[in-house]
């Protein structure tokens, strides 16, 4: 075992793993200027996008929370926020600042790309050498927010890669730690056992209403989830249905009981293992789950999901031998050995907090080093 | 490895192949929870990953993986069958 895990320790106290200056768009057209301050300060972070253009009502508020929560990950330093307009972009920086880390906020109208990238760019310079004596410093491991969803999932998901996860779910918690997970989809089949795993009826509740709400809009709308639940990807592993799929799904939750349900690209409030009512799809899921404060996320694969983030480290775990062998530069940890007989759960789950521990500590996810930056917003409904 | 295929729950009506099997192979399950194991003699072709009827079942019959229910058959399934979108469905939609 490596020595324990370090991170950064933000101002509200929150720890991060990476140390990256952001330079985030409010909106679709400021992702330009957004990646010309990225292309003049080399090392800052543009976190491009395709929305933020007249969004209303609850999806409006949840492009809010998902950029909010974003900038405010403590894997962010600092943050340059553009925007096209003023209000918005000052209400996207304002709800960051609140986490006490640097915050600048500049929109384009009245100014132009050149001129706001420019003044952006002095501002990002500064961050980033401010960023840049940030040190690491010992933390706990229960201090490591994480989240886990998995994709492209077969068989060996639901045998091997899934309960690795587990064994860390629970170790986590255990040690007092925070675990989210999510894929409201996806529980088709089990939501009876995470509903049973619900700490008391309040948060039972909370949790049926979100997932009968789901079915409700699959119904109504008439919609035939055939051909997406389960995937082409998902039957070609050898998953047959959606109810199969869930319980591998699930069994990457661990035996900890569930102590809270969460809107999408809320932060929890309980450390434990929160239920966040998201997609199934893999860079949404993420996207959210880093709004809502993970730093370092899970992602159990049967046969080879390729995603990244770029504000969070995604490290990816394979049980399926032929993933391993032929999309080798994508899998962190190879737990194969689970389906051979090999090597037992108990040792899987040792050598995944290892790679945790290694993550924290700095060393490059996989994903992170083929430049996976799948930043991607949920979006409920069409725009005005 | 002496096993082909891996079964998840004591209760379980399919196993999960661990590694190409041909038809009419003579294959051992190994059962994950007590580690006792079981042979059969395969109906089909089951790739890895794939699943293997442990028990002949009805048409209509519940099949259970995991311990718990994952769909229905939509045909008899004999024991040694390649269980798959051809002869199991989704109880749900």
């Amino acid at each position: 075992m490596v020595a324990g895990p370090t991170g950064y320790r933000r101002p509200d106290g929150r720890v991060g793993v990476r140390n990256q200056v952001a330079i985030l768009p409010v909106d679709d057209i400021s992702n330009t200027a957004a990646e010309m301050v990225a292309a003049m300060i080399p090392g800052t972070l543009a976190l491009p996008h395709a929305y933020g253009r007249l969004q209303f009502g609850e999806d409006l508020e949840l492009l809010f929370r998902t950029l909010i929560g974003n900038g405010a990950n403590p894997n962010v330093a600092s943050v340059v926020v553009i925007g096209i307009e003023p209000s918005w972009t000052e209400r996207v920086a304002e709800g960051i600042a609140r986490t006490g880390k640097p915050v600048e906020a500049l929109s384009i109208e009245r100014h132009g790309d050149l001129q706001t990238a420019s003044a952006a760019a002095r501002v990002a310079q500064g961050f980033l050498q401010n960023a840049s004596e940030l040190a690491r410093e010992p933390v706990d491991l229960s201090d490591l927010w994480i989240s886990i969803k998995c994709g492209e999932s077969d068989t060996t998901t639901g045998l091997a890669s899934c309960p690795t996860v587990a064994k860390v779910v629970d170790r986590v918690v255990d040690a007092g730690g925070t675990v989210f997970f999510g894929e409201t989809t996806e529980l088709t089949g089990g939501e009876h056992l995470i509903a049973d795993r619900c700490k008391d009826e309040a948060t039972r509740k909370k949790f049926l209403a979100i997932y009968e709400d789901y079915v409700r809009m699959i119904e109504e709308g008439d919609a035939d989830l055939f051909g997406s639940q389960p995937t082409e990807g998902n039957i070609r592993g050898g998953l047959t249905t959606i109810e199969e799929k869930a319980l591998g799904n699930i069994a990457k939750t661990g035996t900890v009981p569930v102590v809270d349900v969460l809107a999408p690209a809320v932060a929890p409030t309980i450390p434990g293992l929160n239920f966040m009512d998201t997609s199934s799809a893999a860079a949404e899921c993420v996207t959210l789950m880093a709004a809502g404060g993970a730093v370092i996320h899970l992602f159990p694969t049967g046969q080879g999901n390729v995603i990244g983030n770029p504000v969070v480290p995604v490290i990816k775990v394979s049980g399926n031998p032929l993933t391993v062998s032929t999309m080798g530069e994508h899998i962190d940890l190879d737990v194969s050995g689970l389906l051979s007989g090999d090597i037992d759960l108990a040792d899987a789950g040792d050598r995944l907090l290892e790679v945790v521990v290694r993550t924290a500590n700095g060393r490059l996810t996989a994903a992170e080093s083929l430049g996976h930056r799948e930043f991607v917003m949920t979006k409920l409904y069409r725009s005005a | 490895m002496s096993h082909s295929f891996l079964i998840h729950d004591d209760a379980d009506d399919v196993g999960v192949a661990v590694t190409d099997v041909q038809a009419s192979e003579k294959v051992t399950g190994v059962y994950m929870s007590s580690g006792k194991t079981v042979g059969l003699t395969s109906r089909a072709a089951v790739p890895l990953g794939h699943k293997i009827a442990l028990r002949d079942l009805e048409d209509g019959a519940e099949v259970v993986k995991y311990g718990v229910r994952i769909g229905r058959t939509v045909t008899a399934v004999r024991e040694g069958d390649y269980v798959h979108t051809h002869n199991l469905k989704s109880a749900r939609w």
